[in-house]
């Protein structure tokens, strides 16, 4: 434990985001938001190359290069390594080689072992550790939280802060935690339980505050699991979602590139089991969630808020008292071409895509791969899948689950964001219907007209054998 | 940046909640490398709607977005707030933001007013009753002024100075430089580094 000195010398207790904050600010006035300092920068083509603009235009440099890091992942094409039809995209791929050469900065580009999305890269490099504060212009960020670290996205006017400072103006966020109590039944998910937590709170429910996930089925999760859940975080509007460190933490960070190693090791890991909330700190708030009581979970709607349990129903917008919800259950309906009352098992699909920073590590792919492994894709699918980055692809092919993917007739590509979003080739067309693993399914997220229905990646796998809504139960 | 005190505009009624920055700005038009010249892009496809509000020549000169809650929700995107910008908005009005979107509007200088549900309802009503409806915010008093109606409004200290100075983020910090290095000095030597790339 590692509690505040007060100014009448007791010692306060405090949560976990409380004590990594504590340790990362470099100046508090009261008045003005904190300055914080940030351990490890992830840029990508998207949003960093108005702020390599700015720093040029004001003649400035990247002040800490070594605690930047860059890969290419919105605009890649998942087809094939080389080749970036669209001129736009390739322009930005191509702006940020060129500002990364220009500055200094390390980076991942398309081809090298190290490519991916950003939030799968760090972790697997092992630069995302317990007790950091780790900033992307992507609002995934939450995902490294799952160390145990305060994680976020920031905008471009931000990156352009970090890359000159290597710190950031924050206001403290309030605290929140999030309980979930006993063990996930058989055949339910991390994915299918942060559903059903958006579902519970609504897109604003998080707003302000930094979570953190605790609790029997929390600390049951593997690493994956964990990331999954911290993934989703920005998706019921927190700040930061975060899990304290254990033994499973790390022992995954352990012998990565970038663990420390020898006497930095220990003095790590002494510091990481400090980083635990205080028995009796307070919370801003509280959820408490039963494990036993969550199934497997699917969104019917076009925000990831308006979920279902799959063996549910598509709800009514008559179903919601307040207002402003059934207006948007209505257009929603009406976006998704949904009738109110059809079993969502019913609900056929075209495109069944696997991948993302949400669900695109070596364990969902194994997931997928266990159900679909001597199964078919259903005739007139297309299912996607896209590792999250080229080592978790070479790890799946060591492993054989891209011959699983393919005997069954599935589409095995190259690491990046794919159809997550509809920046890059891997697009649905108007009206067409998506089960994605990916974390939002908004209007037009996957591809202009596009229907997105969010689902774990079991649900996905079972989803391309049977052509509908499915989990592996239904096999 | 421009110093921002107080605005008078008409306003364009937006009856939508959960205005996500994906339809702010959809995801093709992030694909440019310049911060500005996203007018265009604002609204992209509900523009394709030749009925849509920002298609109505009546409300072609707002400068004034009021919408319904949580505007602004999903990703970080800078580029929602510079397309709001360029295509003329000076202020948006909502009941809720998503937290990250506020604070992107806050260092472009595009002030994010929240006004109780109310407030937003009669603010629609009076712009689709007459669209040359004017409106004041006034970032001095923290007041909206609509006709015989005046809302007042919490914005933090510290942003509402940096908005009425018009002060750039980065030389603010940067006048902090020492104790940023005093900072970088004290940090455990066994934080991992990017560079040089470990094999
Ligand atoms: S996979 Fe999707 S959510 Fe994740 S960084 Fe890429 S686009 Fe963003």
């Amino acid at each position: 434990m590692s509690p505040t000195p007060q100014d009448n010398g007791e010692m306060r207790p405090r949560t976990l985001a409380e004590k990594v904050w504590d340790d990362h600010v470099v100046r508090s006035d009261g008045e003005q938001p904190d300055l914080l300092y940030i351990d490890l920068h992830l840029l990508h083509e998207v949003t960093s190359p108005q702020a390599f603009d700015g720093l040029r235009q004001a003649g400035r440099k990247v002040r800490r290069t070594d605690l930047t890091i860059a890969t290419e992942d919105h605009n890649t094409p998942t087809d094939n390594l080389f080749t970036i039809a669209d001129p736009t995209s390739r322009k930005q791929i191509e702006t940020l080689r060129a500002n990364c050469e220009e500055f200094g900065v390390r980076i991942h580009s398309l081809g090298d072992k190290d490519q991916g999305v950003v939030h799968v890269v760090g972790p697997q490099l092992g630069l995302t550790q317990p007790g950091m504060t780790v900033v992307c212009g992507d609002s995934h960020t939450a995902t490294h939280g799952a160390f145990g670290s305060i994680a976020f996205g920031i905008g471009t006017s931000e990156v352009e802060h970090v890359l000159a400072t290597q710190t950031l103006m924050q206001s403290k966020p309030k605290t929140m935690a999030v309980t979930v109590n006993g063990s996930l039944p058989e055949g339910v998910s991390a994915k299918d339980l942060i559903l059903k937590v958006i579902s519970l709170t609504g897109t604003g429910g998080g707003k302000g505050h930094i979570v953190e996930y605790r609790g029997q089925a929390i600390e049951e999760l593997s690493m994956e699991g964990r990331m999954t859940v911290c993934n989703m975080s920005i998706e019921w509007g927190a700040k930061a979602g975060m899990i304290a460190p254990d033994e499973k933490t790390a022992a995954y960070v352990k012998g990565r590139p970038h663990a420390p190693q020898g006497e930095d090791w220990d003095a790590a890991v002494a510091y990481w089991n400090t980083l635990q909330t205080d028995e009796d700190a307070v919370f801003d708030k509280e959820i408490v969630i039963d494990a036993a009581s969550l199934s497997p979970f699917v969104t019917w709607g076009t925000n990831p808020g308006q979920g279902v349990e799959l063996a549910g129903t598509v709800p009514a917008p008559e179903d919601y008292t307040d207002p402003v919800d059934r207006t948007a259950a209505e257009n929603a309906l009406h976006y998704m071409g949904l009738e109110a009352g059809t079993p969502m098992r019913e609900i056929d699909v075209d495109v069944v895509f696997l991948g993302s920073c949400t669900n695109g590590r070596i364990e969902d792919l194994r997931v997928a791969a266990e159900v679909i492994k001597g199964r078919k894709v259903a005739d007139g699918i297309n299912m996607m899948v896209v590792p999250g980055s080229a080592r978790v692809r070479d790890q799946a092919m060591e492993e054989g689950l891209d011959k699983v993917f393919t005997d069954a007739g599935a589409d095995w590509r190259f690491a990046g964001c794919s159809m997550c979003l509809g920046m890059n080739p891997d697009q649905l067309t108007p009206g067409q219907r998506a089960a994605s693993t990916s974390n939002r399914n908004f209007e037009g997220r996957q591809g202009k007209g596009g229907r997105t229905h969010l689902v774990s990646p079991a649900v996905a796998a079972a989803t391309a054998v049977t052509g509908h809504l499915a989990s592996p139960a239904d096999l | 940046m421009d110093k921002f005190t107080t605005h008078t505009g008409t306003v364009a009624p937006l009856r939508r909640s959960n205005v996500d920055t994906d339809q702010i700005i959809p995801a093709v038009y992030l694909k440019r490398v310049t911060k500005t010249g996203f007018e265009d892009a604002l609204f992209a496809e509900w523009r394709e709607d030749k009925d849509f509000l920002l298609n109505q020549d009546v409300y072609s000169n707002a400068t004034i977005l009021v919408a319904g809650t949580e505007f602004g929700t999903g990703s970080s995107r800078e580029h929602a707030v510079w397309a709001l910008k360029d295509y003329g908005f000076k202020v948006v009005i909502a009941p809720r933001y998503a937290d990250i979107f506020r604070g992107n509007s806050l260092k472009n200088g595009l002030l994010t007013v929240e006004l109780p549900t109310e407030a937003v309802e009669a603010l629609w009503a009076s712009a689709e009753a007459d669209p040359t409806f004017e409106v004041t915010v006034d970032l001095e008093t923290c007041e909206v002024r609509a006709g015989e109606q005046t809302w007042s409004f919490e914005f933090d200290a510290s942003g509402r100075w940096r908005l009425m100075e018009g002060l750039d983020d980065i030389s603010l910090t940067l006048g902090d430089e020492a104790r940023i290095a005093a900072f970088e000095t004290n940090r455990d030597a066994w934080r991992p580094r990017t560079l040089p790339a470990a094999v």
